[in-house]
């Protein structure tokens, strides 16, 4: 069988995969941020929080808990790398210092799980499992409470509630991520990923002598760092590295854990809006970037144009035998099409095309399809600016799902849709413009630009992975990009939550035969269309400047 | 909206209360749970996947790549190559530690070179001839379009344990020499090691060069 097909099977066997746990998924999840009751542990958690669960929330106090509960988190994480030099299961690991430590919580907190550091010399066990591990987790249920909350907007009227934020991250947690995370590590141990806390220790080789390794809870912290679509791996090569996935099986398995949820999410938003099909217009939006990407990917590795690959007569660099082209190209277009960054092959290794489509995934907003939670907000704001630009088209007052898009609601989808552009743009420029942040270049170039390019779009965007030449580790970089964390990530949540609250004060408009149909195909292609062209030009001059140039070069 | 100093501490309060006990849940019970049960269910692969040798000493892990270099000699950067034994691909992205010096722990890594980066070029170039020539024998010769790319470029992780069956085929007349087997023999040895995809689709054939220098080790002293 050529690799080709061999790939093009993997992608149907995820699709498969992907479309047997929709619906399951997808209802279950509606089930959990609907139903009115409380699991006993859930009332436990309730407890020792100080929170009921049942208050139901307008928006600025369900935003308060967001930035409450993260800023906590922001704090915590600081100070437990501040302090590790003096925790007992730190394996004798020194303190992280005070700008890496920052960038490392806010990285975390965000869901970006960029890394400055590196996972094996860096964090022992108590930062790794019992800190950046349950980031992973509630940096996740947050998205997905956040996301929750628009859906009920949109599902509700004359309210301007949104639901308990207490009650939505305890539950996404609990019913959602913990469920899944312990089959899934259980799977990835059968594969061969680690589970132990062996800490550091020495192991003969066929020659003699000795490897030293790192042991440590692997693959509980690699299961929920796919699901969560969190990205931040436990050693340096994170997804590349054999304890973290070590076969094709467990690849496909890790794609699927990264895909699952925020697929299975226009399921969630179809059942809580009322109308199924609605969700399915927005999974087919999804699906269409997700596959076209995949295939575009397929193709460039595969042609391998590029001066070093021509003459190793393949783009193998910074690929993994057991992986391939294939299972290297599927791998790296799920993980920056949805905000998890993890990496199974390093991207700047890629053709000049090949690191260019990783940029533009996530420079899209990480939409298709997303990731965990923020992916379907992200995917909804969009669809209000696609109806936007459909009513301005025919002359009519644009309105989705039943409400109307007024001056307020478009207001605030515009900001959203401006504050991961300045932030990359911006911040991209300034770096450029100053002497020292290009000294941290590996490459030269226009892929040295790419690199620069790459890091200010993964932090931003939450994504997390990199054009790892870059030396990020500098106090201009740890101090930067954790600012183009924590601002990408909870200045679009403030938008999002203002939004739903002002769509959940409306009365439902009355479907007309003036009604843009938001269910049909033509408004998924309409959607398709609109995400290219709004986000993807804004990004054209940056992406001509770095990918393009060496992409065509090659 | 109530924006006052108190009321922002006890939300605060209630953010941190929340994060410590969700922390008990993620970040102690959970994972000391799938441990539990990883040990008890797949001990072996829980702690490393490690293999032993015929002689059951254990000679590293079926996961993690390791060179198989003569000892370093005097003057040398870099110990040569063991060329008796299959060789791995390069692993030009490994680094050392660098923060916490009392160990010697390997740093996982890639390259991060581009495809017009000189450095790669040249390192793609000088793999190539050096691939070329170690494996090229008095009855066979090795053609530049032999050589397959994982033979000259490094993994992601730098701890790649397997090559491509070509890399190892392409071994096998170097490795007959140096032992003194027949050709036909260690073609066997690769053939009997070589994996195909998983259920026919998933993942790249490969060969893990841990087990197959093992294998070899064997059928050399078998020879005696």
């Amino acid at each position: 069988m050529s690799p080709v097909l061999a790939g093009v099977l993997q992608l149907l066997a995820l699709l498969v995969a992907l479309g047997l746990s929709y619906r399951p998924l997808g209802d279950h999840m509606a089930r959990v941020y609907s139903s009115e009751k409380h699991l006993r542990v859930e009332k436990w958690i309730y407890k020792g929080i100080g929170a009921d669960p049942s208050v139901e929330m307008r928006w600025p106090a369900y935003l308060r808990g967001v930035l409450a509960f993260s800023a906590a988190g922001l704090l915590f994480l600081y100070l437990l790398q501040r302090v590790q030099g003096s925790l007992p299961g730190s394996l004798g690991f020194v303190s992280i210092d005070p700008d890496q430590a920052f960038n490392t919580a806010a990285s975390f907190v965000a869901n970006t799980n960029w890394q400055s550091y590196y996972g094996e010399q860096a964090m022992g066990h108590v930062v790794q499992t019992g800190g950046l591990a349950v980031q992973n987790f509630l940096s996740a249920a947050v998205g997905i409470a956040v996301a929750v909350a628009l859906v009920r907007g949109f599902a509700r009227s004359r309210t301007g509630e949104l639901g308990n934020f207490w009650a939505d991250l305890v539950r996404g947690t609990i019913r959602i991520l913990l469920p899944i995370s312990v089959i899934g590590a259980l799977v990835l141990v059968a594969c061969g990923a680690i589970q132990n806390f062996a800490g550091i220790h020495e192991v003969g080789q066929f020659t003699g002598g000795a490897q030293q390794w790192n042991g440590g809870a692997v693959a509980s912290q690699e299961v929920i760092k796919e699901l969560g679509t969190n990205g931040g791996g436990y050693f340096n090569a994170n997804s590349a590295h054999p304890f973290e996935n070590p076969n094709g099986l467990s690849n496909l398995f890790e794609i699927y854990l990264i895909l699952v949820i925020p697929f299975a999410l226009t399921r969630t938003f179809g059942r809580m809006v009322g109308s199924l099909k609605q969700g399915y217009a927005i999974l087919g939006t999804m699906a269409t970037i997700w596959v076209g990407f995949t295939a575009l990917m397929m193709w460039t590795e595969f042609a391998h144009h590029g001066p070093a690959f021509d003459l190793a007569g393949g783009a193998m660099e910074g690929k993994e035998t057991r992986f391939g082209i294939a299972g290297s190209s599927i791998f790296a277009v799920a993980t920056t099409l949805t905000s998890t960054g993890a990496v199974n092959s390093f991207h700047s290794s890629y053709t000049g095309f090949g690191g260019g489509i990783t940029m533009l995934g996530m420079q899209l907003g990480e939409i298709a399809p997303g990731g965990v939670g923020s992916g379907l907000y992200g995917m909804l704001i969009m669809a209000i600016i696609a109806v936007f630009i459909a009513g301005l088209m025919v002359g009519r007052t644009p309105e989705y799902l039943g409400k109307k898009i007024g001056t307020r609601e478009i207001k605030f989808a515009a900001c959203y849709i401006l504050v991961t552009p300045a932030l990359v743009l911006g911040f991209t420029a300034v770096a450029m413009a100053l002497d020292t942040p290009s000294h941290s270049m590996t490459n030269s170039g226009a892929h040295g630009f790419s690199e620069i390019l790459y890091a200010y779009t993964s932090g931003a965007n939450n994504n997390g992975s990199a054009f790892a030449g870059l030396n990020a580790d500098t106090q201009w970089f740890n101090t930067t990009i954790g600012i183009a964390m924590l601002l990408g990530r909870f200045l679009p949540m403030v938008f999002v939550l203002a939004l739903a609250g002002s769509l959940a004060e409306q009365k439902p408009v009355p479907e007309t035969a003036g009604t843009l149909r938001t269910e049909k195909p033509l408004f998924t292609g309409l959607l398709v269309g609109t995400i290219l062209i709004v986000t993807g030009l804004t990004y054209f001059p940056a992406l001509a400047l770095g990918p393009l140039a060496e992409g065509l070069a090659a | 909206m109530n924006n006052s100093v108190g009321s922002t501490g006890r939300l605060l309060w209630a953010g941190l209360r929340a994060l410590l006990v969700l922390t008990v849940v993620c970040g102690v019970l959970y994972p000391l749970a799938v441990t539990g049960i990883a040990q008890v269910a797949f001990p072996g692969k829980a702690n490393g996947s490690e293999v032993t040798d015929a002689s059951g000493r254990v000679v590293g892990s079926e996961l993690i790549g390791q060179t198989y270099r003569l000892p370093l000699k005097e003057g040398e950067e870099t110990a040569a190559p063991d060329l008796r034994w299959f060789q791995p691909r390069p692993s030009n992205g490994l680094g050392s530690n660098s923060v916490n010096t009392r160990y010697s722990i390997i740093l996982s890594g890639a390259t991060n070179r581009a495809g017009d980066n000189a450095e790669l070029i040249g390192w793609v170039k000088d793999a190539k001839a050096t691939v070329i020539k170690d494996n090229s024998t008095a009855s066979y010769e090795v053609k530049p379009s032999d050589v397959p790319a994982d033979a000259v470029t490094s993994s992601g992780s730098g701890l790649d344990p397997h090559i491509s069956p070509e890399y190892a085929k392409l071994q096998v007349h170097r490795i007959a020499e140096r032992n003194r087997l027949d050709v036909a023999a260690v073609d066997r040895l690769v053939a009997d090691h070589t994996d195909a995809r998983i259920l026919g689709f998933v993942g790249e054939p490969r060969v893990n060069v841990l087990r197959l220098n093992i294998a070899l080790k064997e059928l050399v002293a078998a020879k005696g």
